[in-house]
Parts: C-alpha cells; sequence; structure tokens
C-alpha cells in the first residue's frame, strides 16, 4: 500500500516537473532588486495564460546574464546596462542580447533611525563610500564610526552605485568602495543591519524602504534641492539617483516571450510595477 | 566458475577504490586550467601578496593577502576555542562521565554536527553579532570573531568525536597499570592516557581545522566580507571560501576575476591538502 502511494507520489512529481521542463516554460533569471517584480508580473501573466510557466529567480544581475550567455535562461533581468566584454562574449556563443527598459528604479541611501543626519549631496556620499569620511561627526551627526555597508560585486546596484555615485558618471574614474565596507549578500541583509546599527549607511532599491530605516534626502550638489526618494521624484527626474531596469533577451522577442514582455510593458503591467514600488517607464 | 566470480567481485571493487582518486586528480587538474590561467595577467607572487582585491574594476585588482589572513584569521580563532573545550569534552566523555550521560553527550554532540551550516550562520547573525558588537562597543558585530566563535561549534563535533575515538583506545592496562601505582584519577588522565592518545587527538585537531577552513556558508553571513588587511580579530574579514561563492555567479565566463577565483580554489585546496596530510601523518605515527 505504502509503496503504490509512493510510486504515485513519484510518478507525479516526475510528470509536474517533465510538463515545466517542457517548450511552454520561459527561464527568467537575475536581478535581485526585480525578483518581486517580475515574480508579480508573472503571477498575474500565468492567471491570464495557464499553458505557460514562467519560472523567476534571483542571484545578481551578473548571474542572469551569464545564463543568458550560456543559454541557461530565456530572459535576463539585469539594473545596470550590459558590458561590452560581456556582449562580446555572447556573440562568441551566438547570443544575440537584446534590451528592453521595463521599469525605474531610485536607489535609496538609508541610515538608522537614531541617526541625526537627514541629507547629504552626492559628493558627500562619494565621500563617505570611498572611505574618505569615516566618522558622522563630519557631517553634522554624532561621534560615532561611520559602517559603509554595500551589495557584493555579483550585485547590480553595487555597479550602479559605484559607476554613478563613487565616479559621479566618469567612466574614467578609479574610486572605488572603501577596502572596509562590508559587503553583505542581499539588499534584506543590508535593511536588517541599518535597523540595527546606530552608525551604518547603505543603499538598496526603494521598494526596499520600511519603517525601521530612514531614507536620507539627497542633492545633486550643496547648490540644488535636498530630495526624497519618492516615485514622483523619480518620475520628474528631481532625484538624483535613478536607474533603469531592463530585461535581456536572445534576439528580438518572438512568440511566448514577446507576448510576456508586451504584458509587462502594458498598462496592466506598468500598474504592477507601480505596486512594487518600483516606477513605471511608460508614461 | 568461482574463481572467475571472485575475479571479477575483486576487479570491480578495485575499480571503485581507484574511482574516488581519479575524480580528486580530475578536479585538481581542472582547477589548475582554470586557476592557473589568471598568472598570465598577473604575476604569482602579486597575486598572493597584493593588498587589494576589486576584482571587478579596470583594470582589475587581484591580490589575495587580506582573504587569506582572513580565513587564517577565522580559522585560528576558532581553532582556539573549539580545541581545549573539544579535547576537554572527549576526556570527559571517555573517562569520567557514567555511561547514562556519555549516552547523551555522544547523541548530542551528533546532533551538533547535524546542523546545517546556513542553520548556524542566521542563528548567528540574529543572536552573536548583535552581541559581540555591545559587547566590544564596536561599530558593527559582523567580525572575524562572531565567524570564529561559530566555526568553532562546528569543528567541535569533529573533535570531540575523533579524539574520543583515540582515547578510548588507548588499552585499559595503561590506565589500571597507572592506578594501581598510585596514582590518581586526573594524574592517570593527564600524564598516562592523553600522551598515549595524543597523536589520535592531534589528528581530531587537524581535521576540526581542515573543516573550519572549507566552511563557507556561515562565514559568509556574519564576518561582513571586507576584503581589508585585518589587524585585529574585532575586525570584519572576507574569507578565500566566502569570496568564491559570493562572486562565483557574477564572474562572466573567461574573464581574469573567473580565472582569478579559480586560483583562489587551488590556495584553498593547497591549505586543506596539507592540513589533511598533517592529520594523516599524525594518524600513522600512532600505529607504529
Amino acid at each position: 500500500m505504502k509503496k503504490t502511494v509512493l510510486t504515485l507520489l513519484l510518478s507525479v512529481c516526475l510528470f509536474s516537473s517533465a510538463a515545466a521542463a517542457a517548450k511552454n516554460s520561459v527561464k527568467v533569471k537575475g536581478s535581485d532588486t526585480m525578483v518581486n517584480l517580475a515574480q508579480s508580473w508573472a503571477e498575474k501573466y500565468m492567471e491570464v495564460k495557464p499553458a505557460v510557466f514562467l519560472a523567476v529567480t534571483g542571484g545578481g544581475s551578473g548571474t542572469g546574464l551569464s545564463s543568458l550567455i550560456s543559454g541557461t535562461c530565456d530572459i535576463a533581468m539585469s539594473s545596470r546596462e550590459i558590458k561590452e566584454k560581456e556582449i562580446a562574449l555572447a556573440m562568441q556563443k551566438g547570443i544575440a542580447p537584446y534590451e528592453i527598459k521595463v521599469a525605474l528604479d531610485g536607489l535609496a541611501v538609508v541610515v538608522n533611525r537614531q541617526n541625526p543626519v537627514n541629507k547629504l549631496t552626492l559628493e558627500q556620499l562619494a565621500r563617505i563610500f570611498t572611505g574618505e569620511i569615516s566618522n558622522w561627526k563630519e557631517l553634522g551627526g554624532a561621534d560615532e564610526k561611520i559602517v559603509v555597508l554595500s551589495r557584493e560585486v555579483n550585485s547590480g546596484t553595487h555597479v550602479y552605485f559605484k559607476e554613478h555615485v563613487l565616479r559621479r558618471g566618469n567612466p574614467q574614474g578609479k574610486e572605488e568602495f572603501a577596502a572596509s565596507a562590508l559587503l553583505l549578500s542581499s539588499s534584506q541583509a543590508i535593511a536588517d543591519e541599518i535597523a540595527q546599527n546606530p552608525g551604518a549607511i547603505g543603499y538598496y532599491g526603494m521598494g526596499y524602504i520600511s519603517a525601521k530605516q530612514k531614507p536620507v534626502l539627497v542633492a545633486r550638489d550643496a547648490k540644488s534641492e535636498y530630495e526624497a526618494p519618492t516615485i514622483e521624484n523619480v518620475i520628474s527626474g528631481k532625484y538624483p539617483i535613478s536607474r533603469p531596469l531592463f530585461f535581456y533577451l536572445n534576439g528580438k522577442p518572438q512568440g511566448m516571450i514577446k507576448d510576456f514582455v508586451d504584458y509587462c510593458l502594458s498598462q496592466e503591467g506598468q500598474d504592477i510595477v507601480l505596486k512594487t514600488d518600483f516606477v513605471p517607464v511608460n508614461r | 566458475m568461482r574463481k572467475l566470480k571472485e575475479f571479477i567481485i575483486e576487479k570491480l571493487i578495485l575499480l571503485c577504490g581507484l574511482a574516488s582518486i581519479f575524480f580528486v586528480v580530475l578536479i585538481f587538474l581542472f582547477l589548475l586550467k582554470e586557476g592557473l590561467a589568471v598568472f598570465k595577467t598577473v604575476a604569482p607572487l602579486k597575486f598572493i601578496l597584493g593588498k587589494s582585491w576589486y576584482p571587478i574594476s579596470d583594470p582589475p585588482q587581484l591580490g589575495i593577502l587580506p582573504l587569506i589572513l582572513g580565513s587564517l584569521l577565522v580559522t585560528l580563532g576558532a581553532a582556539l576555542i573549539s580545541i581545549p573545550i573539544g579535547v576537554a569534552c572527549a576526556v570527559y566523555i571517555a573517562e569520567v562521565a557514567p555511561q547514562k550521560i556519555k549516552e547523551v553527550l555522544k547523541s548530542g554532540i551528533e546532533l551538533l554536527a547535524a546542523i546545517p551550516s546556513v542553520v548556524l550562520g542566521f542563528i548567528g547573525m540574529v543572536t552573536l553579532v548583535p552581541w559581540v558588537k555591545n559587547i566590544f562597543h564596536l561599530p558593527t558585530g559582523l567580525t572575524a570573531l562572531s565567524g570564529s566563535v561559530m566555526l568553532a561549534f562546528m569543528a567541535m563535533p569533529t573533535i570531540v568525536s575523533i579524539a574520543e575515538d583515540a582515547l578510548y583506545s588507548v588499552p585499559k592496562s595503561y590506565k589500571e597499570g597507572a592506578l594501581a601505582l598510585g596514582a590518581t584519577h586526573w594524574q592517570a588522565i593527564h600524564r598516562v592516557i592523553l600522551p598515549a592518545a595524543s597523536s589520535g587527538i592531534m589528528a581530531a585537531v587537524m581535521l576540526g581545522i581542515g573543516r573550519v577552513i572549507g566552511e563557507t556558508m556561515a562565514v559568509m553571513m556574519i564576518t561582513g566580507n571586507a576584503a581589508v588587511m585585518p589587524n585585529s580579530i574585532l575586525q570584519p574579514v572576507r574569507t578565500l571560501t566566502a569570496t568564491i561563492a559570493a562572486e562565483m555567479g557574477e564572474a562572466v565566463v573567461g574573464s581574469e576575476h573567473y580565472f582569478a577565483l579559480f586560483a583562489i580554489g587551488i590556495v584553498l585546496f593547497v591549505i586543506s591538502f596539507i592540513v589533511n596530510v598533517g592529520a594523516d601523518l599524525f594518524l600513522h605515527n600512532k600505529k607504529q
């Protein structure tokens, strides 16, 4: 009796996994920032089109792009633009990366709620994250060491922050994160550490902001207005640290994949973008 | 007919025995093939003694000295904690504890070995890390010390069970002889049994350390992963294993970064090989 049940269970498992691996499945992989968004899209989309199976996994933008290059996923989510090296490598393997901008994201700089510092300029941020400023005293805060938190190097957020804040968009820049910066493996880990450490500063996508941390207001330079990381400010371009989020495909979208991408870019898809705390592109 | 059967089975077993060696050799060759390629761009000495690790910059800076020191520091800390406790625990189980307590302790230690390292890491992150931060008044509790304490828990089961075996296999007559000569129980343990089991205990220690050096998940979660030259155990460090685990997903296949991660793998392989050979030598000594 037990044996029959077991065999039955086993065969059900086998069949369902075989069905998932069949032609109707689309593998979406990459940026941890975009996982929640893509997951919501996938759930809603599969309600409409139950025949299609979408598998969404994270791992980081670099992870997604390298699986696109090695042919193990259909859509790579990336929170940074693909690098020339990666394009060259993809071409070698007969894959032509095709870029689609699917949403925008504001990067919030967050500190502990007890920290009296409320606003910073981009220049101050660069100096904090490169380790030049190491005490909150210099920024009008308490006499306390700054604990710099960053994402691991496989994160698109890490790369974006380095290129646009530390190097302020200068591709020849040599600025690096301070060697003493703690590299944490997820945005959630950064959020948790900020919540309990009064000296910490970190950054992550707007979607992760919660009542346990305090986002600081950011200004382009000392003369500009300090702006909060809100959806309106990202749409209007007033908030200085925002970035596009991409899907990368192998060649122009076709068939099932095109249908899914079109859904993401539709009014309904972009409403989901708003609901998951990102910023729509089609406005 | 019987002879043929014997022959086939013998050869099959031989094949199985050789398979494991064959796989080790294959893995090592693959590591070498992928890892040595990095030395086309970085000199070996500069790779091992370089002080900055910025693998995704242009050009990348691939110096793994901070990572090696990070690994060694965490391991040293874990060894200092786990060896005295582990050996003392083994002595208690083997020589002092009454039968009932012995059984409970032994299964307890086996249970400790069964806890997955990611769970230990998680527990460490929410309990140990804030605690270390508050006790030492540090800017952050994600330090080498937190990693050491957590890894000590992981090394303990290995050390205790192997050391206990070694103590147990000391012939009863040694102990009886010592007691008959008027030694107290403690004198017998300390002067006779421990020295007699010393090579086995050393092997236990080495294998425990081997486990610590190779551990990844817990370390990645609680040591902060900052690639600085460590000068205190109360600082964040980045270990060799955590570097490979955190960066392998991103590394573009065929890039310098990718090769460098394999080269780190070679360094790790060499370190744990030395530790294991050390353990083996001690065990071998014991037999003579």
